[in-house]
């Protein structure tokens, strides 16, 4: 019954979230974060997750690396439920299943070096010695374009398309299978994101990565992602390929999201 | 067509390190009824030119040139004469709605301050104007009554395009309105602008780093590189027949509907060396 091909799904997810709404606190509104959400990742390749600002997505995000605890449904991870775990296999199944956040500049500790942030996901599996975790450090913030010595420095010290290089370090150097991008262009000038944008799809071949690709672009989205997920309010309104979703969005959100792309008018943008 | 602004080199600088120009000798001009964008990365020094035509540098900035408006040199105003220009003949419209407007007071007395400020309305007359702003910018009149909390982020961005449109500017200053926006929503408010700007006949100085956004609105395009104007001209000069290297590079690196392109990064250490005027 499974599609070997797929490293990453997840079924009929549902979160609920509640909100106090007036009456002095004493009435609840319910908000359906996700409802009944369903997606699934083949190695290798690139699934986006668009939407405007609370359709769900990052919410999505964090519920599929067991952030977030959901109401119900399940998320496999090579075809093993993630929700069944006791906390010490979650936590080496987490290995392979990393992050990378929108702001690099509050996601990345200002106190701790960048060799130390970088190392930590290391230390926390226990991989290698220090030497050993030192040297793989260094070789993989040469990887993403840092340099080696580049260990000993602050976060501080770094430009926001570095820090993000820095994030994309820490995510990578576990070797993971899965990486979960939650945004993270959507803070850069456009001249960083063609860099970022053109390191990550690199990785993904030199590494075999599979990456969950949240965003609210649709120009990002149809030059990293094979296949999509449109997300309203907590529902998926359309999944498939991306470019027969751009030739042919079928449901009207769809069609909306596309219309207000900017920049369409002139030829050659 | 009336020119509203000339900007005739313009420099801004630290006061601490007189010799670090931020802006470097930028001249350029609006126009009434016609929207000039300026493009350019973080640090090219795009808002410092929006705050040094408002005069709210920073007193850690100093900045000489001059700045024409309607004829006067607002350099050469003192704080009194510029607080009546400043909203009343100079709009103004930031990134953040949510940081541009005080969550604890309602929206409509927010925009009744500018109102009575500039133009001393009160009561009932105040109360028309308000409702005929919020009107004008596709809010409900009744909103009036709401705190800023309550609007969705769209909303308050609307709500502070009726405040700077309030006093019927001549010339509107939008730094990067739409940036933390949604897609649709910033459809929506690009075309509001747009309109506004043809039916108020205001000059409109749009900044932005989105080159989609630039094509959707611009009349006339500035491209900003380290502080420096490194290409000037109509949008169609511009975007489809960029001169300048740096122009070229920047339109690279942004991604197409399509996805047929392939981006490329700048290369920084090309243009620092060769082709960047010293």
């Amino acid at each position: 019954m499974q599609d070997a091909s797929i490293i990453l799904e997840a079924h009929h997810l549902v979160k609920q979230y509640k909100q106090r709404s007036g009456g002095l606190g004493y009435k609840q509104t319910t908000i359906n974060a996700l409802d009944d959400v369903s997606i699934a990742l083949k190695k290798g390749s690139t699934l986006a997750v668009v939407g405007e600002s609370g359709s769900g997505k990052s919410t999505l995000a964090r519920c599929l690396l067991q952030l977030h605890p959901f109401d119900s449904g399940e998320v496999l991870f090579q075809g093993q439920s993630l929700s069944k775990l006791d906390s010490k296999s979650l936590r080496q199944a987490r290995k392979n299943l990393q992050m990378v956040f929108q702001d690099p500049f509050a996601s990345l500790n200002p106190r701790m070096r960048v060799g130390d942030i970088v190392a930590e996901g290391l230390l926390v599996h226990g991989l290698g010695n220090a030497n050993e975790r030192l040297q793989k450090v260094q070789q993989m913030l040469e990887r993403v374009g840092l340099h080696a010595d580049d260990v000993k420095k602050y976060p501080h010290q770094f430009s926001g398309g570095q820090r993000q290089r820095i994030g994309i370090a820490r995510a990578l150097v576990l070797e993971p299978e899965v990486v979960v991008c939650d945004e993270p262009v959507s803070a850069l000038d456009v001249s960083v994101q063609a860099q970022i944008l053109l390191l990550l799809k690199t990785l993904q071949k030199e590494m075999k990565l599979s990456y969950i690709f949240i965003t609210h672009d649709l120009r990002v989205v149809r030059h990293i992602a094979d296949e999509m997920v449109v997300m309203n309010k907590g529902k998926i309104v359309e999944q498939g390929d991306v470019s027969s979703i751009y030739q042919s969005p079928k449901e009207t959100y769809t069609k909306e999201l596309l219309k207000a792309i900017p920049g369409q008018k002139l030829v050659g943008l | 067509m009336t020119e509203i602004l000339s900007i005739e080199h313009l420099n801004v600088a630290l006061k601490k390190v007189p010799s670090r120009l931020l802006v470097k000798d930028s001249s350029f001009k609006l126009s009434a009824g016609r929207t000039t964008c300026i493009v350019g990365e973080s640090g090219s020094g795009k808002s410092l030119t929006a705050l040094t035509i408002m005069g709210l540098l920073s007193n850690q900035l100093v900045a000489s040139g001059h700045v024409y408006f309607n004829g006067v040199d607002l350099t050469t105003l003192d704080n009194k004469a510029m607080r009546k220009i400043r909203g009343a003949q100079i709009g103004m419209i930031f990134q953040e709605p949510m940081t541009s407007l005080n969550p604890v007071l309602t929206v409509g007395f927010q925009i009744g301050e500018v109102l009575t400020a500039h133009k001393g309305l009160k009561g009932d007359a105040l109360k028309s104007k308000i409702s005929a702003l919020l009107t004008q910018v596709g809010i409900p009149a009744e909103r009036a009554n709401s705190y800023p909390d309550e609007l969705s982020g769209g909303q308050r961005q609307r709500v502070m395009v009726a405040m700077s449109i309030a006093c019927e500017p001549a010339l509107l200053i939008a730094d990067e309105p739409t940036t933390a926006l949604d897609v649709t929503v910033q459809a929506q408010i690009l075309t509001l602008l747009d309109e506004l700007k043809s039916r108020m006949k205001m000059a409109m100085l749009f900044i932005t780093h989105d080159f989609g956004v630039v094509s959707d609105i611009a009349d006339d395009v500035i491209v900003m590189f380290k502080g420096e104007i490194v290409e000037a001209g109509s949008k169609r000069q511009v975007l489809e027949n960029p001169q300048h290297p740096y122009t070229k590079a920047l339109l690279d690196c942004v991604p197409d509907v399509e996805g047929k392109k392939v981006l490329k990064p700048i290369d920084y250490a090309w243009l620092k060396t060769d082709e960047v005027p010293a």
